[in-house]
């Protein structure tokens, strides 16, 4: 930075384009829905903006305050289930051979050069009651069934008169494990990132002294990793928190979450002043957790410094 | 202290890492207990492997190892009655000074209290007494190296494994740090296995010093007598400095071996009787005297013009070339106080010493 500060025409020059970038895609479209989350509509596309707080008055209502909750659980455990799946993977990938180690990370980050909505379709095809999970419980039943048969069980018809698919798609169990497909490589890359850094020194200290494998994890790697963990689950929570088009697709009826909500206020309900007061209500939970975020990581740093 | 029964035994242990790399070489030696054993050698001739081996974290290709009489080769490093310190030291930064001391205690279900005595006891040993609460970057290199000393003592093992533990630090703490382990040694009574390139380091605190190249020990003596006998050129060269000459054996008398060197003439020195052919012929620089006159037959001489001259304080290096280009270097102490040099160079003179303080190398 300092070198930076010294030589300022290059300075401006390489920030100039993405400040500009910034200020005009992003800043300024921010600041036009914060305008416009305080206007009333008056027509099919006339808001005026009254600086009214009814659409904030309107956004904490009892029905979408549960449905803020809501995301919020669902966005949590969906941030859980990738963490408790991705450590070990991160962790194995850190700790494997060095060529296998670039052919794994490939594989993790290989379904980012598909489109989002093209893996969330093809979750479908998985999940349908005539998808590949439902086909291949099919023919297990199906094996099961013949065995049955071959031992004389056959006409007790133990497992059912006919297979019955198991309801996999549309419910929020969908919608969880959609989450957590679409996220999953954002939760292995920082860790990855931080256990790899990890000196194996530490790790032999831990064993040298007398800790099991499981204890050394526990007392030593885990918590050596601990921003690797921070920054996965910030990166997986906050996108997650907003997710619409996975809930879309995946999810149920009752599967709304508060994504959904906002992007109906934008299309189909055209109430762009409620749309906005809910957005940024979203906006400043994801401010509340980066902020806990920063709490929890500077208590750490102020420890160890 | 340094007589007592081996607990560690080496036997026969080799160690490849894939096809080409072989770290160790067939070594065998016994460490005794409560000895101060050192690992010497020069940088990848396979110190810390062999360390690694003893503590767990590698495993031999070939051959076994005991410690205590029990073979280790099923035993992990956690279920070792001995403990390392690194020489990054490995203090976990997540932790207090004390949480650390007190890991090890921690881990194998000792009781809280006692881990709190112990600890602080370890941390006193160590002189570190009342910094328990401090994180490892809050200390200096040199504290940190204690907190990972008390660490490993506070296990009571039956041998402490140091890999390198002082090459981190400065050449005044270094000097300090290593009285501080020979006296820490003395007190825990505890059979210390240091690795080390640095021969001071190794000459001045261990009782026995293993003087590794290539993955093989060369040999394994006490500290004067590999300084004094060492046993082949790669020893006599790589321990303190050694003027070493290309010669042949003339003949044999008993237990006297009559030798020819270019230049030097004929002498005769202590050896075995087995030389034979080629020989190396060696002299410490301190066992060499400068003369302005000729010396008398009875001492090995060689005329030369002074070339250096390196003032070290304490003693002065003289270097001087003869008729044939080799340079001799001669060690004279600075006995008397004066500003005066009493060789400079382009002096002529005679490099002169009694046959029985040089050495035959037949290796
Ligand atoms: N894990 C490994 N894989 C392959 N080769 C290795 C491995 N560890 C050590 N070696 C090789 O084995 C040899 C001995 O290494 P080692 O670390 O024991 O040397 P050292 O005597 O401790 O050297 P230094 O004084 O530099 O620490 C070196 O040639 C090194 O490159
Ligand atoms: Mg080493």
């Amino acid at each position: 930075m300092e070198s930076w500060r010294k030589n300022p025409v290059v300075f401006w020059l390489l920030n100039l384009p993405p400040a500009f970038w910034l200020f005009v895609f992003f800043l300024v479209p921010l600041g036009i829905v914060w305008v416009i989350s305080f206007g009333e509509k008056r027509g099919v596309i006339d808001i005026e903006i009254t600086w009214t707080l009814a659409n904030y008055v309107r956004a904490v209502e009892p029905l979408y305050l549960e449905i803020f909750w809501k995301s919020i659980v669902m966005a949590g455990i969906a941030t859980l289930a990738c963490l408790i799946v991705g450590y070990p993977v991160a962790f194995a990938i850190a700790f494997a051979p060095e060529r296998l180690k670039a052919i794994l990370l490939i594989a993790v980050v290989l379904p980012f050069w598909i489109n989002a909505l093209i893996r969330t379709y093809a979750l479908i095809a998985v999940f349908r009651s005539r998808g590949s999970i439902n086909f291949g419980l099919e023919w297990l039943w199906e094996q099961a069934n013949a065995l049955l048969g071959l031992v004389g069980l056959g006409e007790l018809a133990l497992l059912g008169e006919k297979f019955v698919p198991v309801p996999l798609l549309y419910n929020n169990t969908a919608v969880t494990l959609g989450i957590v497909y679409a996220f999953f490589p954002f939760m292995v890359l920082p860790l990855y990132a931080n256990i790899e850094k990890i000196d194996r020194s530490y790790i032999e200290a831990s064993l040298d002294l007398g800790a099991g494998q499981w204890r050394t994890f526990f007392s030593v790697i885990f918590p050596l990793t601990w921003h690797g963990v921070l920054s996965g689950v910030i990166i997986v929570f906050v996108p997650a928190l907003g997710a619409f088009f996975i809930p879309d697709l995946l999810g149920g009826t009752d599967s709304q979450l508060i994504g959904n909500v906002i992007e109906r206020q934008f299309k189909s309900a055209n109430d762009w002043p409620f749309g906005g007061a809910l957005s940024f209500l979203l906006m400043y939970l994801t401010f509340g957790a980066l902020a806990l975020r920063a709490a929890v990581s500077g208590r750490k740093q102020g420890l160890e410094a | 202290m340094a007589e007592g029964q081996p607990i560690i035994r080496i036997r026969e242990v080799t160690k490849r890492f894939g096809q080409t790399v072989t770290a160790v070489d067939d070594v065998s030696l016994d460490i005794r207990e409560g000895e101060f054993f050192a690992l010497l050698g020069p940088s990848g001739c396979g110190k810390t492997t062999l360390l690694r081996m003893i503590a767990g974290f590698e495993t031999p290709s070939e051959g076994q190892i005991l410690i205590d009489g029990q073979d280790m080769s099923k035993v992990p490093p956690n279920r070792r009655p001995i403990n390392m310190v690194f020489q990054s030291y490995a203090v976990f930064p997540h932790m207090t000074v004390a949480d650390n001391v007190g890991y090890g205690l921690k881990v194998t279900n000792v009781p809280k209290a006692e881990i709190r005595e112990r600890a602080e006891e370890a941390l006193e040993l160590v002189k570190l007494g009342g910094l328990g609460g401090r994180k490892p970057d809050q200390l200096s290199g040199g504290q940190r190296q204690r907190v990972a000393l008390a660490r490993a003592l506070v296990k009571r093992p039956k041998v402490l494994l140091l890999d390198e533990p002082l090459s981190a630090l400065d050449a005044k703490l270094r000097e300090a740090m290593q009285l501080e382990l020979v006296r820490l040694q003395h007190a825990v009574g505890i059979t210390f296995v240091i690795v080390t390139h640095d021969q001071n380091e190794a000459l001045s605190m261990a009782n026995r010093v293993a003087v590794m190249e290539h993955g093989r020990v060369r040999q394994l003596a006490p500290p004067s007598e590999l300084y004094e006998f060492p046993n082949c050129r790669f020893v006599a060269d790589f321990i303190g400095k050694m003027n070493l000459f290309e010669g042949r054996v003339a003949g044999i008398s008993g237990e006297e071996v009559l030798v020819e060197v270019k230049g030097l003439g004929r002498f005769s020195l202590p050896g075995e009787g087995e030389a034979s052919g080629e020989v190396g012929i060696a002299v410490r620089p301190e066992k060499v005297r400068l003369r302005r006159e000729k010396p008398d037959e009875d001492m090995v001489a060689v005329h030369g013009k002074v070339s250096e001259v390196a003032y070290y304080g304490g003693s002065s290096f003289v270097y001087v070339t003869d008729e044939t280009g080799r340079t001799i270097s001669v060690n004279l102490q600075n006995e008397a106080r004066t500003a005066e040099p009493g060789v400079t160079i382009g002096d002529e003179l005679w490099c002169a010493w009694k046959p029985r303080d040089s050495l035959l190398l037949s290796t």
